[in-house]
């Protein structure tokens, strides 16, 4: 995507720590409208953290974020803002057990939105045939597979209508044999022009819908290159190091 | 083995053996799984032997269940003087309460339970509007009722009011109080703004520490020094207050621990959705913790319900207070009146905290069932 599309998403030079440990070093990252960004890195090196300041699940100590116009501050009224569109979705699903699948997707309409519930049903099962699983709509989540449940996720992400897409490692807890089903939906929601920041360890994901991959380390951002540079030109060593470990089986 | 097999046939289903089914099978399971049951069975059939006939003997057949007074309780042989607790029974249910004005109270409880019926089984009214009715119109309707003093009903001190009455009040006002009290408490308790979360430590480790008796003497005997001079208020009212702040520290506590066992991810879920604090409290984080906690929360209600019998020391007469002022009555004097009066305390007592306890597990039941995790 060459087009110079309007920025969306501005993180300048933010720096977080954890207590005395600097998770966030320096990190500066531009992503516009309808790009897929893909961040891979060893574990612990601030991949989450960085996407979790993006909806301010995690507040950075130093530096700007302005998602959609919206400079992220202390101010509450703000982060409600941000996060009314951003959506995201997490390793472990964190779909709410206590309510039917239509209902985890209605809620955040209903409530935030103050959408009809007529409307937000209705907005909750076309979401749901999209990520083809409408026939599970009145089941608790815990009756549901992993894979299940994950898209379940996606759906009650995608009724908010939200601008942007953050995943954080949304495979990495599933069984081999669920892992393409999600990413399946995700590869169809990247096509129809969503802006995703993806945080995977699956490669070949990054390689077919990127349109940046960034490696970060230490807290650092390494790389950022397009799928077919990083992956065939590393330039930093910590980049070649990774992919030899990674690629390697 | 080696050699290869295709089943070709459906295997029969059959009946298990005799030894497999009915009351052979469940005594062997059950009463003689090993010696050391063997000989528990045996130890415990022979205890009941021992216990169960003289009990039954003195609650049954030599029980003296009719009489105008303690005269035939008073010999020898008699056993239990349940005429006694026959003749008393309007005193252990109301206490002083004019006996023409009894009707107010019985109205009262028929106002509370057609508005919690609707809530304890699984019906398709809207349960907000019970809930606000119980939470408004009814304490202020009990109120007029019981106290009186308005619309043309007779006033009615709450010095008169006693037995197992005053021991629904305190126990259903505390009950009543304690929970929403509890949840904003165990809230406050982990709250990002320090004076809120302070406060809430400090005030429930203040109620915490401090022995429900020295509450009630504090709010019987203390309060009324420090107010000015001239300014009272009801002594039954005090106890409330104090049972109610109380019990709202324990509470406090138990819906804490619920709160820890919601997983950060749906704090974060509910967040990352755009939902305010009280949504995803009220929604997400609440009815998990609530659930996991009913164990606790009803045995804490148990404990209150049985705490107030605390309230005889500052002068109030409840259930037990009311049962143990009769025993003085030289018409019913006999040596089984006491003992007739404590078993018969007891087991009110006894059925009301089994409800609470049966219904809670019916509770877990079929919340779990919803979920079906």
């Amino acid at each position: 995507m060459t087009a110079p599309n309007k920025a969306i998403i501005e993180i300048d030079k933010i720096d977080k720590w954890f207590g005395n440990f600097h998770v966030l070093k320096d990190v500066s990252l531009t992503v516009r409208e309808g790009e897929r960004i893909v961040v891979v890195g060893p574990s612990g090196s601030g991949k989450s953290t960085l996407i979790r300041c993006i909806n301010r699940l995690e507040a950075h100590n130093q530096g700007r974020i302005v998602v959609d116009g919206i400079e992220l501050t202390e101010d509450l009224k703000r982060i409600d803002e941000v996060r009314r569109e951003v959506g995201m979705v997490f390793q472990q699903f964190n779909l709410f057990p206590h309510m039917t699948v239509l209902e985890n997707c209605t809620l955040a309409p209903i409530w935030v939105r103050k959408l009809p519930q007529k409307e937000a049903e209705e907005l909750a099962m076309s979401y749901l045939e999209r990520v083809r699983i409408p026939e599970q709509a009145l089941k608790h989540p815990g009756q549901l597979s992993g894979g299940q449940q994950q898209r379940v996720a996606i759906a009650r992400a995608l009724c908010m209508n939200p601008k942007i897409m953050l995943f954080d490692e949304p495979t990495s807890a599933l069984d081999p044999e669920m892992i393409k089903e999600v990413l399946d939906v995700m590869v169809d929601l990247a096509e129809g022009g969503m802006t995703m920041i993806c945080v995977t360890h699956e490669m070949g994901f990054a390689r077919r819908v990127a349109d940046r991959v960034i490696f970060m380390d230490e807290g650092e951002i390494i790389e950022i290159k397009s799928p077919q540079d990083f992956f065939e030109n590393p330039e930093h060593e910590r980049t070649k190091l990774f992919l030899s470990q990674i690629l390697e089986d | 083995m080696s050699e290869t097999f295709v089943r070709i046939k459906h295997a029969p289903e059959r009946m298990p053996p005799n030894a497999q089914i009915g009351m052979v099978r469940w005594m062997r399971e059950n009463l003689f799984s090993s010696w050391f049951n063997a000989v528990l069975t045996i130890l415990s059939t022979v205890l009941l032997f021992l216990t169960l006939p003289p009990l039954l003997d003195w609650a049954v057949f030599s029980a003296v269940f009719s009489g105008e007074d303690g005269a035939a309780c008073r010999v020898d042989s008699a056993g239990a003087c349940w005429a006694f607790v026959e003749a008393k029974f309007g005193q252990f249910l109301f206490g002083r309460y004019p006996a023409e004005e009894r009707w107010r109270v019985l109205l009262t409880l028929f106002l509370g339970v057609a508005g919690l019926a609707p809530l304890l089984i699984p019906s398709e009214f809207p349960k907000k509007w019970f809930v606000a009715y119980l939470l408004v119109p009814f304490p202020l309707l009990a109120f007029v009722f019981l106290s009186g003093g308005l619309f043309g009903l007779a006033t009615v001190e709450t010095s008169d009011w006693g037995g197992l009455m005053v021991t629904l009040v305190v126990a259903v006002t505390g009950i009543a109080a304690s929970l929403p009290l509890g949840v904003l408490l165990a809230l406050g308790r982990q709250s990002d703004m320090p004076v809120v979360r302070i406060l809430c430590v400090v005030f429930i480790e203040f109620w915490r520490g401090v022995p429900l008796i020295t509450v009630l003497f504090m709010s019987s005997v203390m309060l009324p020094l420090f107010l000015p001079e001239g300014m009272s208020f009801d002594k039954l009212l005090r106890a409330l207050i104090g049972v109610a702040l109380f019990s709202s520290a324990y509470m406090a506590e138990v819906v804490r621990g619920g709160l820890a066992a919601v997983p950060a991810g749906q704090y974060e879920a509910a967040k990352a959705l755009g939902l305010t604090y009280w949504q995803s409290m009220g929604r997400i984080v609440l009815p998990q913790a609530l659930k996991t906690v009913i164990p606790g929360i009803v045995n804490n209600f148990i404990g209150l319900f049985k705490d107030t019998t605390l309230v005889l020391i500052i002068g109030l007469f409840d259930l037990l207070g009311i049962v143990q002022s009769n025993f003085t009555d030289p018409t019913w004097s006999s040596p089984q009146t006491a003992t007739t009066g404590y078993v018969f305390a007891a087991f009110v007592f006894w059925i009301f905290c089994f409800g609470m306890s049966r219904y809670s597990v019916y509770m877990e039941r079929r919340l779990d069932a919803g979920e079906q995790r």
